[in-house]
Protein backbone atom coordinates (compact mmCIF):
# COMPACT_ATOMS: atom_id res chain seq x y z
CA UNK A 1 0.00 0.00 0.00
CA UNK A 2 1.37 3.40 -0.96
CA UNK A 3 1.27 5.99 1.78
CA UNK A 4 0.13 9.43 0.76
CA UNK A 5 2.51 12.21 1.75
CA UNK A 6 0.57 15.24 2.87
CA UNK A 7 1.84 18.60 1.70
CA UNK A 8 3.06 21.12 4.23
CA UNK A 9 1.65 24.63 3.95
CA UNK A 10 4.24 27.26 3.09
CA UNK A 11 6.34 28.92 5.76
CA UNK A 12 9.08 31.53 5.92
CA UNK A 13 12.40 31.38 7.75
CA UNK A 14 14.27 34.54 8.63
CA UNK A 15 17.97 34.38 9.47
CA UNK A 16 19.02 37.09 11.86
CA UNK A 17 22.70 37.92 12.42
CA UNK A 18 23.61 38.68 16.03
CA UNK A 19 24.71 42.20 15.04
CA UNK A 20 21.00 42.99 14.48
CA UNK A 21 20.28 42.68 18.21
CA UNK A 22 23.73 43.17 19.72
CA UNK A 23 23.27 46.82 20.68
CA UNK A 24 19.64 46.61 21.72
CA UNK A 25 18.40 46.56 25.31
CA UNK A 26 16.88 43.31 26.62
CA UNK A 27 13.28 44.41 26.13
CA UNK A 28 13.98 45.64 22.59
CA UNK A 29 15.72 42.39 21.65
CA UNK A 30 12.77 40.32 22.77
CA UNK A 31 10.27 42.65 21.09
CA UNK A 32 12.24 42.47 17.82
CA UNK A 33 12.24 38.66 17.85
CA UNK A 34 8.59 38.33 18.88
CA UNK A 35 7.49 40.87 16.26
CA UNK A 36 8.93 38.59 13.56
CA UNK A 37 7.34 35.47 15.09
CA UNK A 38 3.96 37.25 15.31
CA UNK A 39 4.04 37.54 11.50
CA UNK A 40 4.15 33.72 11.33
CA UNK A 41 7.85 33.61 10.51
CA UNK A 42 10.44 31.23 12.00
CA UNK A 43 13.50 33.12 13.26
CA UNK A 44 16.96 31.61 13.25
CA UNK A 45 19.18 33.84 15.32
CA UNK A 46 22.94 33.68 15.20
CA UNK A 47 23.94 33.50 18.86
CA UNK A 48 21.66 33.38 21.87
CA UNK A 49 19.86 35.58 24.34
CA UNK A 50 21.07 35.68 27.92
CA UNK A 51 19.40 33.12 30.21
CA UNK A 52 17.45 35.95 31.92
CA UNK A 53 16.30 37.18 28.51
CA UNK A 54 15.12 33.67 27.65
CA UNK A 55 12.92 33.69 30.78
CA UNK A 56 11.63 37.14 29.85
CA UNK A 57 10.92 35.91 26.32
CA UNK A 58 8.67 33.23 27.85
CA UNK A 59 6.94 35.84 30.06
CA UNK A 60 6.37 38.24 27.15
CA UNK A 61 5.17 35.37 24.96
CA UNK A 62 2.57 34.43 27.59
CA UNK A 63 1.41 38.05 27.82
CA UNK A 64 0.96 38.04 24.03
CA UNK A 65 -0.96 34.74 24.06
CA UNK A 66 -3.40 36.45 26.39
CA UNK A 67 -3.75 39.61 24.32
CA UNK A 68 -3.12 38.73 20.65
CA UNK A 69 -5.91 36.86 18.91
CA UNK A 70 -4.95 33.46 17.43
CA UNK A 71 -1.42 33.63 18.87
CA UNK A 72 -0.72 30.37 20.73
CA UNK A 73 2.88 30.98 21.75
CA UNK A 74 6.25 29.86 20.45
CA UNK A 75 8.49 26.87 20.12
CA UNK A 76 12.01 27.67 21.23
CA UNK A 77 15.33 25.86 21.06
CA UNK A 78 18.94 26.87 21.54
CA UNK A 79 21.79 24.82 20.18
CA UNK A 80 25.01 25.50 22.02
CA UNK A 81 28.11 23.58 20.92
CA UNK A 82 29.73 21.64 23.74
CA UNK A 83 33.41 22.53 23.95
CA UNK A 84 34.06 20.12 26.85
CA UNK A 85 35.03 17.30 24.48
CA UNK A 86 37.66 19.37 22.70
CA UNK A 87 41.39 19.09 23.28
CA UNK A 88 43.46 21.89 24.79
CA UNK A 89 44.18 23.56 21.43
CA UNK A 90 40.53 23.31 20.45
CA UNK A 91 39.45 24.85 23.73
CA UNK A 92 41.95 27.68 23.29
CA UNK A 93 40.66 28.33 19.77
CA UNK A 94 37.08 28.37 21.08
CA UNK A 95 38.01 30.70 23.93
CA UNK A 96 39.81 33.09 21.59
CA UNK A 97 36.95 33.11 19.09
CA UNK A 98 34.48 33.81 21.91
CA UNK A 99 36.63 36.60 23.29
CA UNK A 100 36.63 38.17 19.82
CA UNK A 101 32.84 38.10 19.82
CA UNK A 102 32.13 35.01 17.71
CA UNK A 103 28.64 33.60 18.23
CA UNK A 104 28.65 29.81 18.30
CA UNK A 105 25.09 29.19 19.46
CA UNK A 106 21.98 29.15 17.29
CA UNK A 107 18.55 30.12 18.58
CA UNK A 108 15.40 29.05 16.77
CA UNK A 109 12.05 30.62 17.61
CA UNK A 110 8.96 29.62 15.69
CA UNK A 111 5.26 30.39 16.07
CA UNK A 112 3.45 27.46 17.73
CA UNK A 113 0.76 27.65 15.05
CA UNK A 114 3.36 26.61 12.43
CA UNK A 115 5.96 24.69 14.45
CA UNK A 116 4.47 21.72 16.28
CA UNK A 117 7.60 20.73 18.17
CA UNK A 118 11.31 21.33 18.32
CA UNK A 119 13.07 18.11 19.28
CA UNK A 120 16.36 18.99 20.82
CA UNK A 121 19.27 16.86 21.88
CA UNK A 122 22.83 18.01 22.63
CA UNK A 123 23.91 17.72 18.99
CA UNK A 124 20.93 18.70 16.88
CA UNK A 125 17.51 20.29 16.70
CA UNK A 126 14.68 18.80 14.66
CA UNK A 127 11.79 21.07 13.75
CA UNK A 128 8.46 19.31 13.37
CA UNK A 129 5.87 21.33 11.48
CA UNK A 130 2.12 21.46 11.79
CA UNK A 131 0.40 20.22 8.65
CA UNK B 1 17.02 42.19 37.39
CA UNK B 2 20.60 42.62 38.69
CA UNK B 3 19.26 44.49 41.76
CA UNK B 4 16.81 41.64 42.42
CA UNK B 5 19.60 39.02 42.23
CA UNK B 6 21.82 41.05 44.62
CA UNK B 7 18.91 41.64 47.05
CA UNK B 8 18.08 37.92 47.01
CA UNK B 9 21.75 37.01 47.57
CA UNK B 10 22.09 39.45 50.51
CA UNK B 11 18.81 38.18 52.02
CA UNK B 12 20.05 34.60 51.82
CA UNK B 13 23.46 35.50 53.33
CA UNK B 14 21.83 37.28 56.28
CA UNK B 15 19.16 34.68 56.84
CA UNK B 16 21.90 32.03 56.67
CA UNK B 17 23.27 33.45 59.93
CA UNK B 18 20.07 32.37 61.64
CA UNK B 19 19.89 28.94 60.02
CA UNK B 20 17.77 26.45 61.86
CA UNK B 21 15.30 29.07 63.07
CA UNK B 22 13.91 30.08 59.74
CA UNK B 23 11.66 28.40 57.26
CA UNK B 24 13.21 27.62 53.86
CA UNK B 25 11.19 28.51 50.79
CA UNK B 26 11.35 25.39 48.64
CA UNK B 27 9.95 25.87 45.14
CA UNK B 28 8.65 23.22 42.78
CA UNK B 29 9.32 24.16 39.18
CA UNK B 30 9.09 22.41 35.85
CA UNK B 31 7.03 21.97 32.70
CA UNK B 32 3.28 21.24 32.89
CA UNK B 33 2.20 17.72 33.90
CA UNK B 34 5.62 16.71 35.22
CA UNK B 35 4.19 15.95 38.67
CA UNK B 36 5.10 19.05 40.72
CA UNK B 37 1.83 19.11 42.66
CA UNK B 38 1.82 15.32 43.05
CA UNK B 39 5.27 15.52 44.67
CA UNK B 40 4.35 18.56 46.82
CA UNK B 41 1.17 16.70 47.88
CA UNK B 42 3.18 13.58 48.76
CA UNK B 43 5.53 15.61 51.00
CA UNK B 44 2.64 17.52 52.61
CA UNK B 45 0.70 14.30 53.22
CA UNK B 46 3.79 12.61 54.71
CA UNK B 47 4.44 15.42 57.20
CA UNK B 48 1.23 17.40 57.72
CA UNK B 49 -1.49 15.00 56.65
CA UNK B 50 -2.92 17.58 54.23
CA UNK B 51 -2.49 18.18 50.51
CA UNK B 52 -1.34 21.38 48.81
CA UNK B 53 -3.44 21.27 45.63
CA UNK B 54 -5.49 19.37 43.09
CA UNK B 55 -3.90 17.15 40.43
CA UNK B 56 -5.28 16.25 37.02
CA UNK B 57 -4.34 14.61 33.74
CA UNK B 58 -5.24 17.84 31.97
CA UNK B 59 -2.18 20.09 31.69
CA UNK B 60 -2.05 23.37 33.62
CA UNK B 61 -4.18 22.14 36.54
CA UNK B 62 -2.09 24.41 38.80
CA UNK B 63 -2.62 27.90 37.44
CA UNK B 64 -1.72 29.94 40.51
CA UNK B 65 1.21 29.68 42.91
CA UNK B 66 0.12 27.70 45.99
CA UNK B 67 1.85 27.30 49.36
CA UNK B 68 2.03 25.20 52.43
CA UNK B 69 3.80 26.88 55.32
CA UNK B 70 5.57 25.30 58.29
CA UNK B 71 6.02 21.86 56.81
CA UNK B 72 8.34 20.24 59.34
CA UNK B 73 10.24 17.29 57.97
CA UNK B 74 11.79 15.00 60.54
CA UNK B 75 13.95 12.57 58.62
CA UNK B 76 16.48 10.22 60.20
CA UNK B 77 16.77 12.43 63.30
CA UNK B 78 17.26 15.66 61.31
CA UNK B 79 14.59 18.34 61.33
CA UNK B 80 13.92 21.07 58.79
CA UNK B 81 10.99 23.42 58.33
CA UNK B 82 9.99 24.33 54.80
CA UNK B 83 7.54 26.62 53.12
CA UNK B 84 6.57 24.57 50.08
CA UNK B 85 5.81 26.68 47.01
CA UNK B 86 4.10 24.79 44.21
CA UNK B 87 4.21 26.76 40.94
CA UNK B 88 2.27 26.49 37.66
CA UNK B 89 4.03 24.57 34.87
CA UNK B 90 6.24 26.73 32.66
CA UNK B 91 5.45 26.52 28.95
CA UNK B 92 6.24 28.52 25.83
CA UNK B 93 2.85 27.86 24.24
CA UNK B 94 -0.71 27.47 25.46
CA UNK B 95 -3.58 26.58 23.14
CA UNK B 96 -7.10 26.37 24.54
CA UNK B 97 -7.96 23.80 21.86
CA UNK B 98 -5.58 21.35 23.57
CA UNK B 99 -7.84 21.47 26.66
CA UNK B 100 -10.90 20.75 24.51
CA UNK B 101 -9.35 17.35 23.68
CA UNK B 102 -10.12 16.49 27.32
CA UNK B 103 -13.84 17.10 26.66
CA UNK B 104 -13.73 20.61 28.10
CA UNK B 105 -16.21 23.20 26.82
CA UNK B 106 -14.76 25.95 24.64
CA UNK B 107 -15.49 28.73 27.14
CA UNK B 108 -13.95 26.76 30.02
CA UNK B 109 -10.93 25.88 27.89
CA UNK B 110 -10.41 29.54 26.96
CA UNK B 111 -10.67 30.55 30.62
CA UNK B 112 -8.18 27.84 31.61
CA UNK B 113 -5.74 29.02 28.90
CA UNK B 114 -6.00 32.63 30.10
CA UNK B 115 -5.32 31.61 33.71
CA UNK B 116 -2.49 29.32 32.60
CA UNK B 117 -0.67 32.12 30.74
CA UNK B 118 -0.83 34.30 33.87
CA UNK B 119 0.35 31.31 35.93
CA UNK B 120 3.51 30.97 33.81
CA UNK B 121 4.32 34.68 34.27
CA UNK B 122 3.76 34.39 38.05
CA UNK B 123 5.92 31.27 38.33
CA UNK B 124 8.85 33.06 36.67
CA UNK B 125 8.39 36.14 38.88
CA UNK B 126 8.47 33.94 42.01
CA UNK B 127 11.94 32.57 41.14
CA UNK B 128 13.59 35.41 43.04
CA UNK B 129 11.83 34.47 46.29
CA UNK B 130 13.09 30.88 46.50
CA UNK B 131 15.83 29.63 48.81
CA UNK B 132 16.10 26.30 46.97
CA UNK B 133 14.26 24.74 44.05
CA UNK B 134 13.24 21.25 43.05
CA UNK B 135 12.91 21.00 39.28
CA UNK B 136 10.48 18.21 38.46
CA UNK B 137 10.95 16.59 35.05
CA UNK B 138 8.80 13.88 33.51
CA UNK B 139 11.34 11.06 33.04
CA UNK B 140 9.31 9.59 30.16
CA UNK B 141 9.88 12.74 28.07
CA UNK B 142 12.88 14.32 26.36
CA UNK B 143 14.79 16.16 29.11
CA UNK B 144 16.55 18.49 26.66
CA UNK B 145 13.55 20.79 26.28
CA UNK B 146 14.40 24.47 26.28
CA UNK B 147 11.97 25.12 29.16
CA UNK B 148 13.99 22.81 31.45
CA UNK B 149 17.26 24.43 30.38
CA UNK B 150 15.91 27.97 30.80
CA UNK B 151 14.51 27.24 34.29
CA UNK B 152 17.74 25.64 35.52
CA UNK B 153 19.90 28.33 33.87
CA UNK B 154 17.90 31.05 35.61
CA UNK B 155 18.24 29.34 38.99
CA UNK B 156 22.01 29.07 38.52
CA UNK B 157 22.18 32.75 37.51
CA UNK B 158 20.34 33.63 40.75
CA UNK B 159 22.63 31.33 42.79
CA UNK B 160 19.65 29.26 43.98
CA UNK B 161 20.51 25.60 44.74
CA UNK B 162 18.79 23.08 42.47
CA UNK B 163 17.75 19.45 42.81
CA UNK B 164 16.42 17.68 39.72
CA UNK B 165 13.71 15.09 40.11
CA UNK B 166 13.16 12.59 37.31
CA UNK B 167 9.55 11.75 38.09
CA UNK B 168 7.28 8.91 36.91
CA UNK B 169 9.90 6.13 37.19
CA UNK B 170 7.01 3.71 37.67
CA UNK B 171 6.28 4.07 33.95
CA UNK B 172 8.06 1.81 31.47
CA UNK B 173 9.19 4.64 29.22
CA UNK B 174 10.96 6.46 32.08
CA UNK B 175 14.68 7.00 31.50
CA UNK B 176 16.48 8.47 34.53
CA UNK B 177 19.89 7.96 32.89
CA UNK B 178 18.87 10.27 30.06
CA UNK B 179 17.92 12.97 32.57
CA UNK B 180 21.26 12.48 34.35
CA UNK B 181 23.10 12.74 31.02
CA UNK B 182 21.25 15.96 30.19
CA UNK B 183 22.17 17.60 33.50
CA UNK B 184 25.51 16.06 34.55
CA UNK B 185 26.38 18.93 36.92
CA UNK B 186 23.32 18.44 39.14
CA UNK B 187 21.93 15.95 41.63
CA UNK B 188 19.26 13.89 39.86
CA UNK B 189 16.93 11.61 41.82
CA UNK B 190 14.51 9.24 40.08
CA UNK B 191 11.20 8.89 41.92
CA UNK B 192 7.54 8.16 41.43
CA UNK B 193 5.67 10.80 43.42
CA UNK B 194 2.38 9.09 42.61
CA UNK B 195 3.47 5.66 43.91
CA UNK B 196 5.80 7.04 46.61
CA UNK B 197 8.77 5.22 45.10
CA UNK B 198 12.33 6.13 46.18
CA UNK B 199 11.15 8.84 48.58
CA UNK B 200 13.96 7.98 51.06
CA UNK B 201 16.60 9.05 48.56
CA UNK B 202 14.49 12.09 47.73
CA UNK B 203 14.38 13.28 51.36
CA UNK B 204 18.14 12.71 51.75
CA UNK B 205 18.78 14.82 48.66
CA UNK B 206 16.28 17.48 49.81
CA UNK B 207 18.20 17.82 53.10
CA UNK B 208 21.50 18.13 51.18
CA UNK B 209 19.84 20.80 49.02
CA UNK B 210 18.62 22.70 52.09
CA UNK B 211 22.19 22.78 53.44
CA UNK B 212 23.31 24.64 50.31
CA UNK B 213 20.55 27.27 50.67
Amino acid sequence: MVKKIRKIKGFTIQFLPYTEIENLKSGERIRKLLNVVLKGIIVILQGRLTIEEEARLIEDTMAMVEHVKNFKGVELAVLNPNSNNLGLVGKMKHGLAKALGAQEAITIIGPASIVREMKRDPKKIEILMNR
Amino acid sequence: MVIKIIANFVRRIFSGMFKGKRELSLGFYGPPNAGKTTLANKICKDWTGEEIGKVSKIPHETRAVQFKEKVEIDFKGKKLTFKLVDTPGIATKIDYEDFMKFKMKKRDAQKRAKQATQGVVDAIKWLDDMDAVIVVIDATKNPYSQVNITIIGNLVARKIPVLIIANKVDLRKADVKKVEAAFPEYDVVGISAKKGKNMEEFYESAFRLAKKA
